[in-house]
């Protein structure tokens, strides 16, 4: 771990990317895994070395999409589910820029799904870190896209009849180049994923695994949020280990870790070579 | 392009050589009838100015797309018709909360829903104003010739950038598909308008200020000044506020910085109007039926005047108000069901008569149907 050789306090590294005249605290629950995504991002971004000004987050509206408020970057805090195609403008007029889509699982997966997977399929330079706590947060504990069957939220009273998106797979299979899965017990590797995903050229996913202990925790039965933390380590299998093991094995099992990349052209550079081939000079 | 020479144009391909002699260097779009032609023409030319073209995934997608990439520096423009408008509003909400520039064409067809694709209306007048929920006030335009197209799509990018805001231009049917010689302007012919940059330093700079004229200075994204855009009503900073004494600011801001200006919006078409007893008020393709008629009652005698609606958005109440002084009686004419005369209704006072000619059966009015109406008030 490269930051633990540094002689700064990870905490100062933190609070260097913090927005200076943001009226704090924040609208998160105590215990919440979305600072602990927050924190990961900043680290990465940090051991990038990318500079403020390059960098833009983008988000949609949900606990999460609060996210780049709070941070000392450009910050874009669109409408519910529509972070990429905000982001889709930021980036494809101003390619140089460092773009960075924060969602959570109903923005991207419900009212957002359809930009979801025309955002991977173009394969534009947008690194989505889409914070998966399978409920929906913000507007108090209803069912999502990535709602397991049978669980309970407040409106999926008698249990949840419906299946779940499994968001990676989606991304792959939609054409996204890169495609990782991390927890937030697992704020390390999380912190690893979003470097390798901002350092790919194309459209990146990290899914990161997060605790809703307010509405899923407690609609579920699944205790406080150490308590949901603790079971993301238990439910955790790296990639390379999970390749080794069945199916049955791997049922309820959260693999962690890169899943899949393609070596696919970027839409910005496809498209400067249009501008390139017919600008009239 | 800019060089002067004349080209025959459809209007919708009018409307992006406005746009583009504005400074549009980003379109996002998505095909509909009878506006297709703006998302075409623009993914021809813009390459070849350098600039970008995307077809997005919807107009939701579309609208959000041109608002990013104006926060990012571009000028932008979509262009679609009703059913696309409809699914744009919340996000056209979302530029008039974060002031963002942005054009929006709708060239619009009959409604509601699905409504009458090819065929021409003037219907989505009202939903031009009141599109978005929330309180904002709202800038449109309405071209009514193809020439006039490009020209007052160069008004609606001034006028964006100029207020930082939304400005949809209401083209129809008819317009957007009629072809007619158009000179292209050459360069310096017209002001171009652009966003006022930022000059204070970033340490300084207050995202959403409130200067004196109530439009705040919109370095774009990249250039340093790393500021917070939100669509969830805001303070000076662009923060979100829940607080009773910072949100009348915001939304009177959103008001005033318009209503304050509203002569360098307003914009009319007077003919024949010094002396007239009859006005007839219309906008967009019908004043053109208009002005015919006008022009044969006036041979035959009769002191009919024309009060054309280039600017619809905000209604010029104070023009119709001094115009109509002198009048008894008002035809105001429009291609759907009574949209624009209630407002002239708001302003009129009641000793006068104001008469509608309206059709919404998909088809033009005629400077016939018109000279009937005229005769039958007389
Ligand atoms: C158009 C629209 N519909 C509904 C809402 C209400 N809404 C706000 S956040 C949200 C769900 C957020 O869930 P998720 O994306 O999973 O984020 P989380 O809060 O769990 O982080 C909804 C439905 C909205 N803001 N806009
Ligand atoms: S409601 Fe859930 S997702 Fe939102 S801040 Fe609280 S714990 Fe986090």
């Amino acid at each position: 771990m490269t930051t633990a050789t540094k002689p700064k306090q990870k905490s100062d590294v933190f609070h260097q990317y913090l927005r200076p005249k943001k009226k704090f605290p924040n609208v998160w629950c105590p215990g919440c895994g979305i600072g602990i995504v927050m924190g990961a991002f900043i680290r990465a971004i940090d051991k990038l070395g990318l500079s403020k000004d390059e960098v833009v987050l983008v988000s949609g509206i949900g606990c999460s999409s609060r996210f780049p408020v709070y941070l000392d970057f450009n910050s874009l805090h669109t409408t519910h589910g529509r972070a990429l195609p905000f982001a889709t403008g930021v980036k494809f007029s101003r390619p140089d820029l460092k773009v960075i889509v924060i969602t959570g699982d109903g923005d991207a997966l419900a009212i957002g799904g359809n930009h979801f997977i025309h955002a991977c399929r173009r394969n534009i330079d947008i690194t989505a870190i889409l914070i998966n706590n399978h409920i929906y947060g913000m507007t108090g504990g209803q069912g999502s896209p990535t709602t397991p069957s049978e669980a309970f939220s407040t409106t999926t009273p008698y249990g949840n009849v419906e299946k779940h998106f499994e968001p990676c797979d989606l991304a792959a299979a939609a054409g996204a180049s890169y495609v990782a899965r991390g927890t937030v017990y697992h704020a390390v590797q999380l912190e690893k994923a979003i470097t390798q995903a901002i350092e790919n050229r194309g459209f990146s996913l990290v899914e990161a695994i997060s605790n809703c202990h307010t509405y899923f925790g407690r609609l579920n039965r699944k205790g406080d949020g150490l308590a949901m933390i603790q079971s993301f380590k238990d439910r955790a299998v790296p990639v390379a280990r999970a390749g080794k093991m069945s199916e049955e094995e791997l049922e309820d099992k959260l693999v962690i870790g890169k899943l899949h990349t393609t070596g696919a052209t970027e839409f910005c550079d496809e498209y400067q070579k249009v501008i390139d081939a017919h600008k009239e000079k | 392009m800019s060089n002067g020479t004349r080209k025959l144009l459809q209007g919708n391909a009018s409307c992006v050589h406005g746009a583009l002699y504005a400074g549009m260097r980003f379109f996002a779009g998505y095909p509909i009838t009878p506006s297709t032609e703006i998302a075409e023409v623009s993914s021809r030319e813009l390459p070849r100015v350098g600039g970008k073209f995307i077809q997005m995934e919807d107009e939701i997608g579309s609208i959000a797309a041109i608002i990013g990439a104006s926060i990012a520096g571009s000028k932008v423009m979509t262009g679609t018709s009703g059913p696309g408008y409809s699914l744009m509003v919340e996000n056209i909400g979302y530029a008039y909360m974060s002031e963002t520039p942005v054009v929006v064409v709708n060239v619009q067809r009959g409604g509601p829903s699905t409504g009458l694709p090819t065929k021409v209306s003037q219907s989505d007048t009202q939903q031009a104003r009141w599109g978005p929920h929330g309180d904002y006030t709202a800038i449109a335009i309405a071209p009514s010739t193809v020439e006039d197209t490009l020209t007052e799509t160069i008004r609606a990018f001034n006028l964006a950038e100029r207020f930082r805001t939304p400005v949809t231009v209401l083209l129809d049917e008819v317009i957007g598909h009629s072809r007619a010689m158009v000179k292209i302007p050459e360069e310096g012919e017209y002001e171009i308008i652009n966003r006022v940059k930022a000059t204070s330093s970033p340490e300084e700079f207050e995202a959403f200020e409130m200067t004196p004229n109530l439009i705040s200075p919109m370095p774009a994204y990249g250039e340093g000044y790393r500021y917070n855009v939100s669509g969830l009503t805001h303070d000076t900073h662009g923060f979100p506020t829940n607080r009773a004494d910072e949100i009348p600011i915001k939304l009177n801001k959103l008001r005033d910085k318009i209503m304050n200006y509203v002569d360098e919006i307003t914009k009319l078409r007077v003919e024949f109007m010094d002396d007239a007893d009859i006005a007839i008020i219309s906008y967009g393709s019908v004043s053109r039926t208009a002005l015919q008629a006008a022009s044969i009652a006036r041979q035959a005698g009769f002191k009919v005047g024309c009060i054309q609606l280039c600017t619809i958005w905000p209604f010029p109440e104070k023009e119709i108000k001094a115009l109509c002084e002198n009048c008894s009686k008002i035809i105001v004419g429009e291609l759907n069901m009574g949209q624009i005369v209630e407002e002239v209704r708001k302003v009129i006072s009641d000793d006068k008569e104001i008469h509608t000619l309206q059709r919404y059966d998909s088809e033009i009015l005629t400077p016939m149907q018109m000279l009937e109406k005229l005769e039958e008030v007389l």
